[in-house]
């Protein structure tokens, strides 16, 4: 076995995910069965492989914008979208008591 | 006027002989889509208003006597991952049902700046994750050609539109095949640029390494002038490319004689027999246009659905953080603490394969299993891209199927995520070396499903691509 129910809990903790049982329990079935194929990675051979992390901008490819003050889209626009905006920002339950 | 097959150069003669307005176009077509759409499901929304005054603003332009744009009046549908200022983007999912984008992607500014008529926007699997559009919040999509099967995915919905007639091009997303598999499954173009080519800016982030906007449409053509507006590169994205862009229609000037293409020997073994007769003569069709055909080997195809499902899981991991009740519109009622806002905001607004990914990816980037498995897949990653560069040395372009079969009935592997998986294999690839690649249609199974040719080609190297599909959708079979 690649997972655990222990560590699909764990793991879910560290996604900030709330699972049902039926969920911790299918997830170990699924994870562990594409872990399993992930696995087959083992055999092959990658000694002195370059990680490839993007696909191109060798050097010089890479184009950054000028540095230059653009202007923002603004409080009210970007928080047009929240569950509950109030005073200009963004509102969340309460973090630390007084 | 018969909206559900015309092309942008009929759309465009018609207006400029004043046989139809843009506005009269838009109409017919908000009417034909509107019809249509229950058959399938693959609008998830309508933007009529915003169609209508796009097609006055083209109206306007000819009665000026201006160039009204290379995708004047043309009727388009958006995959729902790709943001759409003021009309609501969903990503399929019941996170963002009420989100409404403050801003456009630059490819929705340049296609309505080229003259484009968007209808509206189309169903896709929950944040463009899976192959048969099954993983939609709002739906499965059906395909137009069968439908007790699916479209394929991501994009199934654009590719369905399409397909049946409600949108003349759709723009869909692509990172294991999104493009390509439903074009192949729908019977139409699709087309997955160059890494960098089309600015991913307002396309919402599922892999970053590996996520392409590309167009759908009935004709290579269509397809290659859609990519024209959207190409180039965007100081709002920082990783779209600053490479020229050719003039793709030139390139399709049928002299693919004498051209060298690549069948990958790994692509040809896990086919059905009927996929395997089809593509069979699709080669044959080439090698009758002159093509030479020549068997390559890419070794580590083998490894390719390990390595991607490792790479695009942590990125999405990363990427799906984001959607935790503080921002998106949707927060969970069952939220006392920050903590439990966050977690029950997230397992209640997520449907089953985005869990499961979200999952998979955080397992392969915690502690002591970091370079075991993602250090692991981005060396497999560059063999990959290894095995296309030796390739394109011997060879113009490569062409290998799309699927391993055409499209499977509705719920036939919805329960199995790594089969579901496994019928990437052969469009995955070309995401992880970032190479142009599409799909164009190559004929009917006898239960009259389609069947695509992969046509992949060099980076930045799209004209060759389009040359040989325009060359092929015109060949005589």
């Amino acid at each position: 076995m690649k997972i655990t129910e222990k560590e699909v809990r764990y793991v879910a903790d560290l996604a900030n995910l709330d699972l049902s049982e039926a969920e911790v329990h299918k997830f170990q079935a699924d994870l562990d069965e594409i872990l399993g194929h992930v696995e087959r990675l083992n055999e092959i051979d990658t000694t002195g492989v370059e990680p490839m992390a993007q696909v191109l901008y060798a050097a010089g490819e890479a184009t950054l914008r000028a540095d230059r003050e653009i202007p923002p889209l603004g409080t009210d626009i970007a928080l047009a979208n929240a569950p509950q905006p109030g005073a200009g920002y963004f509102k969340v339950p309460k973090v630390i008591e007084r | 006027m018969n909206v559900a097959s015309l092309t942008i150069g009929q759309i465009r003669d018609g207006l400029l002989a004043r046989r139809f307005s843009a506005v009269e176009l838009a109409q017919e077509a908000l009417r034909f889509a509107e019809a249509q759409n229950p058959a399938t499901n693959a609008y998830l929304r309508f933007s009529p208003e915003r169609a209508l005054s796009a097609a006055a603003r083209v109206d306007e332009k000819i009665a000026r006597g201006e160039d009204p744009g290379p995708l004047a009046g043309v009727p388009v549908a958006v995959k729902d991952v790709i943001l759409t200022k003021g009309l609501r983007t969903t990503c399929g999912s019941k996170l963002l049902a009420e989100y409404v984008p403050p801003y456009n992607a630059t490819a929705i500014t340049r296609l309505e700046a080229a003259g484009g008529v968007i209808l509206g926007k189309t169903n896709c699997d929950e944040f463009a994750m899976g192959s048969s559009n099954e993983n939609s919040a709002f739906g499965p999509v059906r395909n137009p050609l069968a439908p007790d099967r699916v479209p394929g995915g991501s994009s199934g919905g654009s590719a369905a539109a399409v397909a049946q007639g409600t949108a003349t091009l759709a723009l869909g997303s692509d990172t294991g095949g999104s493009i390509r598999q439903p074009a192949s499954f729908c019977g139409v173009v699709g087309v997955t640029p160059t890494y960098g080519r089309v600015s991913r800016y307002g396309l919402t982030a599922f892999a970053s390494s590996l996520d392409h906007i590309g167009p759908l449409a009935r004709t290579v053509r269509d397809a290659a002038v859609l990519l024209q507006t959207i190409a180039g590169r965007d100081p709002q994205d920082a990783t779209s490319a600053d490479a020229p862009v050719p003039d793709y229609t030139q390139s399709m000037d049928g002299r693919v004689k004498g051209l060298k293409l690549g069948l990958p020997r790994e692509y040809l073994k896990d086919l059905t027999s009927e996929t395997g007769d089809l593509i069979a003569a699709g080669v044959d069709a080439f090698r009758k246009l002159g093509c030479e055909v020549r068997e390559v080997s890419l070794p580590a195809t083998d490894y390719a659905i390990g390595c991607y499902y490792v790479i695009a899981t942590a990125e999405a991991s990363s990427n799906l953080a984001r959607y935790d009740g503080v921002r998106y519109t949707f927060r969970s009622e069952a939220s006392g603490t920050l903590s439990d806002m966050y977690r029950h905001t997230r397992g209640e607004g997520f449907g089953a394969e985005c869990k499961r990914r979200i999952m998979l990816g955080t397992y392969v980037l915690s502690a002591g299993y970091y370079d075991a498995y993602y250090l692991k897949a981005q060396k497999v990653r560059a063999l990959i891209a290894q095995d296309f560069a030796r390739a394109f040395a011997e060879v113009d372009a490569i062409v290998a199927p799309v699927s391993p079969f055409p499209a499977f009935k509705l719920g036939e592997k919805i329960d199995d995520p790594l089969a579901m998986y496994l019928s990437d294999i052969y469009t995955i690839t070309g995401d992880l070396a970032g190479i142009p690649c599409m799909s164009v249609p190559c004929g009917k199974t006898a239960e009259g499903l389609p069947v695509g040719m992969q046509i992949l080609a060099k980076h930045f190297d799209e004209p060759t691509m389009f040359r040989l599909a325009d060359a092929f959708e015109r060949a005589p079979r």
